[in-house]
């Protein structure tokens, strides 16, 4: 303990701190409620932090739950601790929004393995007093939604009016309506895939390598030897962010501009914009996000298989679902390209599942479900108030 | 289904009951609908026919291939999803509902018969709603203008119409005997909405048909 606070004392970033002292909400789940992981472990104690915006009615039917993609947190509505930033879905979350707050009681937790204060491999170990690193189990998509169950147990919600969430926090949806389909009222996965591909896998594990290619690294053990693997987590967010967007959209953006110069200067400098955007990406990126976390996030993700956990049938998952979905993908993501999302539709239909699903246009990529798109908040906005009208809930004052 | 919202345009000033403002052929297409059933509307174009069933108690899904189709659908609280009838019916099981619609659809698919014989998989029942070819006016047009017939309901010129299969109530009935369809009920419309008698014979709805719906069921069910 002495030798991580000598460490903390070197002024390590906030991140660091919100790992196990998050700004942000927190329940504790003690040995009393021990959370089963799929790896055929239980996590015990362990900790969920989260956010809220509006207020839980009376009759506890209101809750719209977030779900955060891999490198999002619970801060969806208001100022990040660590970067200063405003929420990363205000397009779609507020007053008067599609996730209204002057109607719904918005709960978003940070997912288990993150590093923004529910326990991850950045989160202190209480047996050693040290951070988990590697000893932390490797955890999946299930056990993620495990933890939000609790937590919306210990919150006394017994049913939500809707899971919400794209790409990650998509998949976090599938599962939510698969395990718990009496507790969702209507989900809405966004831009993600019942599983996870092999170019995605491929693409993720080229990320990992990066990172585990940093001699910062240290076998995963940075937190205490004073190091941390920076250029390899930049690196791997250089590479996913490329991922994200699309040919056309880093076209229009950069094309092959020069970066503040009007020649090459024939040297491996950032001479294009393109460049410079995608280093300011990674080094901003390593300021409020844990290395470990990454690794073990992308792990979880490529183990996400909704068709092979119910016998190779997709539809078996569903087959319970009263659950409204509606289904979106977006026509320039590359990651999670629209036959995915039919992929789910399908499903759902051979269940006999009430699905919508609308493929928006926009070359801005799989990053589209974060961006100003009129038509995609249109739809989710649509979708919802529907789903409020059918779930007895008041409709938006406009 | 190409560019099915236009044809919602026009459709849409199309005749309509004087007691509600719902559209002839639509009250047509529900009248043969039994109440508390399951139906998928291909082609659903704005949701105006999806609304009226699930007003009448219907649990209704729809497939249409234009966006602003989509949107107004989901913004309704209808299940629609984004899709084309001509590649996207082979997706869902069979007997999945019991009524499959097709209307004013028809006409603007690629694959006709390929179509009809899914919607006889998907659904116990199917209902087709299209414009008759075979109507005087687009006869008489064709006879003495020696043009493509252009009427208020079909006001495409050849080049950019989206109607690429158009037929007759006679080809619409032998294509229905060639996929081996049960003919339960069928109505047809003359060129102001009214209904034409039951007990006239073919060739008179052929003639004087605007627009046809027919019930239908497969054979051996």
């Amino acid at each position: 303990m002495a030798e991580l606070k000598a460490v903390t004392g070197r002024g390590l970033p906030d991140r660091v701190r919100e790992a196990d002292h998050p700004q942000s909400m927190l329940v504790r789940f003690g040995p009393e409620a021990p959370l089963k992981l799929d790896a055929g472990v239980a996590l015990s104690p362990f900790q969920v932090a989260y956010q809220t915006y509006g207020t839980l009615n009376a009759a506890r039917t209101n809750t719209v739950l977030v779900c955060h993609a891999l490198t999002g947190d619970q801060h969806v509505f208001n100022r990040h601790p660590v970067t200063g930033k405003s929420g990363w879905w205000e397009t779609m979350i507020g007053p008067g929004k599609p996730i209204d707050t002057e109607r719904y009681f918005v709960v978003c937790a940070n997912v288990l393995g993150a590093c923004m204060g529910t326990t991850g491999p950045a989160s202190t170990h209480p047996a050693t007093g040290m951070p988990w690193g590697l000893d932390f189990p490797v955890i999946t998509i299930r056990d993620m939604v495990r933890a939000q169950a609790m937590l919306l147990d210990r919150l006394g919600i017994d049913t939500v009016f809707a899971v919400v969430g794209g790409s990650m926090g998509g998949m976090q949806v599938l599962q939510w309506a698969a395990s718990y389909p009496e507790r969702v009222f209507a989900a809405l996965p966004i831009a993600c895939a019942t599983r996870h591909s092999a170019q995605n896998i491929a693409f993720h594990e080229v990320g990992r390598q990066a990172v585990m290619a940093d001699p910062e690294w240290r076998g995963g053990r940075y937190y205490v030897e004073g190091a941390n693997p920076r250029r390899g987590l930049a690196v791997a967010r250089m590479g996913a962010h490329i991922t994200y967007l699309s040919d056309a959209a880093l076209h229009r953006k950069f094309g092959r501009k020069f970066q503040d110069r009007a020649n090459p200067t024939f040297s491996f400098d950032a001479d294009f914009e393109v460049e410079s955007y995608l280093r300011h990406q990674g080094s901003s990126f390593v300021e409020r996000f844990d290395a470990n976390s990454y690794l073990y996030l992308t792990r979880a993700m490529d183990y996400f298989d909704l068709t092979a956990d119910y016998g190779g049938v997709l539809a078996n998952a569903f087959r319970a679902a009263r659950t409204r979905f509606c289904v979106v993908s977006f026509t320039s993501d590359w990651l999670f390209p629209t036959a995915d999302s039919r992929a789910i539709v399908h499903a759902l239909n051979a269940a006999g599942a009430r699905v919508s699903f609308a493929e928006i246009t926009t070359d801005k990529g799989h990053d589209a479900f974060l961006l100003d798109e009129p038509e995609f908040i249109g739809i989710v906005g649509g979708f919802l108030d529907s789903a409020a009208a059918a779930r007895g809930l008041p409709a938006a004052k406009r | 289904m190409l560019t099915r919202s236009r044809s919602d345009v026009v459709m849409a000033q199309a005749a309509r009951s004087p007691a509600n403002n719902v559209r002839l052929d639509h009250l047509l297409v529900a009248e043969m609908i039994e109440p508390d059933s399951r139906v998928l509307d291909v082609g659903c174009g704005d949701g105006e026919l999806l609304k009226l069933l699930e007003n009448r108690g219907v649990d209704g899904r729809g497939i249409e291939l234009s966006r602003e189709g989509v949107n107004d659908c989901v913004a309704k609280g209808l299940a629609v999803i984004q899709g084309d009838a001509d590649a996207d019916l082979a997706d869902y099981p069979d007997d999945a509902f019991d009524y499959v619609i097709l209307s004013q659809t028809l006409q603007a698919t690629r694959h006709p018969r390929m179509v009809l014989e899914h919607m006889l998989r998907i659904g116990r029942h199917a209902v087709v709603s299209f414009p008759n070819f075979g109507n005087w006016q687009i006869r008489l047009r064709l006879l003495f203008g020696g043009r493509m017939p252009r009427t208020h309901n079909l006001p495409d010129t050849w080049y950019d119409t989206p109607n690429i299969h158009f037929c007759t109530i006679k080809d619409f009935r032998d294509l229905c005997l060639t996929v081996g369809a049960k003919m339960e009920r069928a109505r047809a419309l003359d060129a102001w909405g009214r209904p034409l008698r039951l007990n006239a014979p073919w060739w008179f709805w052929n003639l004087f048909g605007e627009q046809a719906v027919f019930l239908l069921s497969r054979r051996d069910g």
